[in-house]
């Protein structure tokens, strides 16, 4: 019991028995994971243990109430099959795609936005509105203003002598129609991301270059935007992952039709696996099990970025 | 930490009840959708009779609501089954069956003669030749119509389909779009192609069809189709209808703009709401096609069972004996403004539904619409079919290839 001579006694408190050092270093060793704990066991139990269920039951035929057939890979084959899932993919990548356009149109608005005028948090929290209400509430207003009789767009359309348009209605227009009522709100945050990204550009660097006479897009382009790269970098992954899962503006505004043409795959899953004329869950879960593969194809790509750039 | 309390002291009254030899109280549980005030009214009064008519039963009701319901019966028959639980008749009820889900009733039928009171109702009841619930709703579909636009236009009511033909040409030629839908949730479309089909090649064809003994292939929907591209290549629809719901597309109807809607008794309410009256609102049949062919009518039913898992299997069939009453259909369906399926029932008072009692009474059959008679899988991507040549009439043998085979991985032809 000589340990306890080793520490070095505190002045006020009684000098009870000490643990051992053993121990205490355990403690040190052993507190992150009690604080983790928590956390992993729910990342365990609700992300990654579905993840493995998914692609279990992806092999099977299943109507989520009665025996399982086991397929082995026929539900994937089935896929290569099925033009819903192709059209499903074609827009899952129009959104990918057209979703991209959210960073810069934040990035601009946040550049207006970013200077000291009367009334100016007015604006930026009225810019910054379409992100707080539900996504829900978002569908229908755009769905109300696509109306083909009684729709804003087409009152204004009508107005200038054209026919209306039924966008929603249309296979030509669906997708893109729904991707801009996606739009609003996305680029709402990422306007946030670059406001607060602006806070923390240093002025001594933009002072020198105006030193060195650098103005307009030259300024933006290579002291602004380079300082802006951490708001950039989550701008364009919180983009991503919203395009990928746009799943509640489908369901709100078409119901993935007119006859299909607007699903994606989180919509396209869905049906198959949880609507009303779905309970194929075999099926639905092979359909989750390529949309997760797709993620984790942008995520591990994010990740080895992330990585790469903290070690400098 | 409450509820738990609670239940361990009913546990424990009833332990106590029990054991001093009190009247026993035996209770049924019962799970229903029918959460929108009309239905949960008469379910109301349907329990309470049926306490008042077994004072030795307590009866346990949990109202769910409609969307939800649709996936909660699949929890609560496996895990923990009530003794009674509503649903649909026809193919929609086939995988509960198949599962050994729902209880075989059929002793339930025999001892109240209920083949002959319920007749109407008896084939999409069976399955396996054996009886799975009781039906105690059902409602006519036909095609209602403006009485007034009819009338100034100088249009008879159309009996064949020639007829029909020309009121679309007259009313198109005049401005009325004469005929309202609302695609966008597609099962108006399905019941477009139910009435063709039923019109243009009879009531067994359809059932074939929709049970996957026949196919889309075949010649006879390519004749349901012909029938179709005479209304669609006439633009006889409303225009953009895939953007609007069913109920978006009763609007046209009601400013006059259009003016006849195929749909089911269950459009009235809201119209005559909208302004509409009997002077104003019509119902017709929908017209022959094939000459001399039996007409058959779309009527979905609505039926109530017992799961397979139930604890209070013996009451749940008094309830189910009771519910296929006349009298208790009667008093149902004064209160839902529906048809009661006891041919010995009384009708309400209404132009409509005795419009509706005798076209059903004298149907060669009933189908029970195309998303409960045919299989989910093959109902949606039909429907979406459906929409889409509706919209695009050029596709159709696209549309009629692609429910080919789809058909054969359903029906694993």
């Amino acid at each position: 019991m000589n340990q306890a001579s080793t520490m070095p006694p505190k002045s006020g408190i009684n000098p009870v028995t000490p643990p051992k050092k053993s121990m205490l270093r355990n403690q040190r060793k052993m507190a992150p994971w009690f604080f983790l704990a928590p956390g992993i066991l729910m990342f365990l139990v609700f992300v990654i243990s579905p993840i493995f269920q998914s692609l279990w039951i992806s092999f099977y035929e299943w109507d989520g109430l009665g025996e399982k057939t086991w397929l082995g890979l026929a539900n994937y084959l089935e896929l290569f099959d099925d033009e819903n899932f192709f059209i499903s993919l074609k827009n899952n990548i129009i959104w990918l795609v057209l979703y991209m356009l959210a960073p810069p149109i934040g990035l601009a608005i946040a550049l207006m936005l970013n200077q000291t005028v009367f009334g100016i948090r007015l604006y930026k929290s009225l810019f910054f509105f379409p992100f707080v209400i539900s996504q829900v509430v978002v569908g229908l207003v755009f769905a109300w203003f696509y109306d083909p009789s009684y729709g804003l767009l087409n009152v204004v359309i009508t107005s200038f002598g054209f026919e209306p348009i039924a966008v929603l209605a249309d296979e030509r227009f669906v997708t893109y129609g729904i991707i801009v009522a996606g739009l609003w709100p996305q680029v709402a945050y990422c306007m946030i991301l670059y406001l607060t990204g602006l806070n923390n550009v240093a002025a001594d660097q933009i002072e020198a270059a105006r030193l060195d006479n650098a103005k307009g897009w030259k300024m933006l382009w290579y002291i602004i935007i380079p300082q802006l790269r951490p708001a950039t970098f989550i701008a364009v992954v919180v983009t991503v992952i919203g395009a990928l899962r746009s799943f509640d503006l489908v369901s709100i505004m078409t119901s993935g039709g007119p006859y299909g043409s607007s699903r994606v795959l989180s919509y396209y899953m869905y049906e198959t696996a949880l609507s009303e004329y779905g309970y194929r869950m075999g099926y639905g879960a092979a359909i989750a099990v390529v949309l997760f593969a797709i993620m984790m194809l942008f995520i591990t790509g994010f990740i080895w970025k992330m990585i790469r750039d903290e070690r400098g | 930490m409450k509820p738990k309390f609670f239940k361990t002291l009913l546990a424990a009254s009833a332990v106590l009840i029990a054991s001093t030899g009190m009247a026993e109280q035996r209770t049924l549980t019962i799970n229903t959708d029918t959460s929108d005030p009309a239905p949960k009214a008469a379910f109301e009064q349907l329990i309470a009779d049926f306490e008042a008519a077994n004072p030795d039963v307590k009866v346990d009701w949990n109202l769910f609501d409609h969307e939800g319901y649709k996936t909660s019966i699949r929890n609560f028959l496996t895990a923990e089954a009530p003794d009674l639980a509503n649903w649909y008749a026809g193919n929609r009820m086939a995988p509960f069956v198949e599962a050994d889900l729902f209880e075989d009733v059929s002793d339930v039928w025999a001892e109240n003669n209920l083949s002959e009171q319920l007749g109407s109702a008896l084939p999409s009841m069976t399955i396996n030749g054996k009886q799975w619930g009781v039906p105690y709703t059902y409602y006519q579909w036909g095609v209602y119509y403006r009485k007034d636009i009819f009338a100034e236009k100088g249009i008879e009511v159309p009996k064949t389909w020639d007829e029909f033909l020309a009121a679309c040409a007259k009313l198109k030629e005049d401005g009325v779009t004469p005929i309202t839908i609302g695609s966008k949730y597609l099962w108006t479309a399905g019941g477009w192609f139910d009435y063709l089909n039923l019109r243009v090649n009879g009531y067994d064809y359809h059932m074939k069809l929709t049970s996957g003994e026949a196919s889309y292939a075949d010649p006879e929907v390519g004749k349901v189709f012909d029938a179709w591209d005479q209304l669609t290549t006439n633009d006889y629809f409303l225009e953009n209808h895939a953007a609007f719901s069913w109920q978006e597309a009763l609007a046209p109807m009601v400013q006059g703009k259009a003016a006849m809607y195929l749909m089911g008794n269950f459009a009235v309410a809201p119209l005559k709401e909208a302004g509409l009256t009997d002077e104003t609102l019509g119902f017709f049949p929908f017209p022959e096609i094939t000459p001399g062919l039996p007409a058959a009518e779309d009527a979905p039913t609505d039926t109530i069972h017992i799961p397979a898992n139930a604890k209070n299997k013996e009451d749940a069939k008094k309830f189910l004996a009771f519910l296929a009453t006349a009298e208790q259909q009667s008093k149902i369906n004064a209160e839902l403004g529906q048809l009661p399926v006891n041919k010995n029932s009384t009708v309400p008072e209404d132009p409509f539904l005795a419009q509706g009692f005798e076209l059903l009474s004298n149907a060669k059959g009933l189908a029970q619409f195309y998303d409960r008679d045919a299989p989910a899988e093959m109902a949606k991507a039909g429907m979406e079919g459906f929409q889409e040549y509706m919209v695009k009439p050029e596709r159709r043998e696209a549309i009629i290839k692609r429910l080919a085979k789809i058909e054969k991985k359903v029906f694993k032809k």
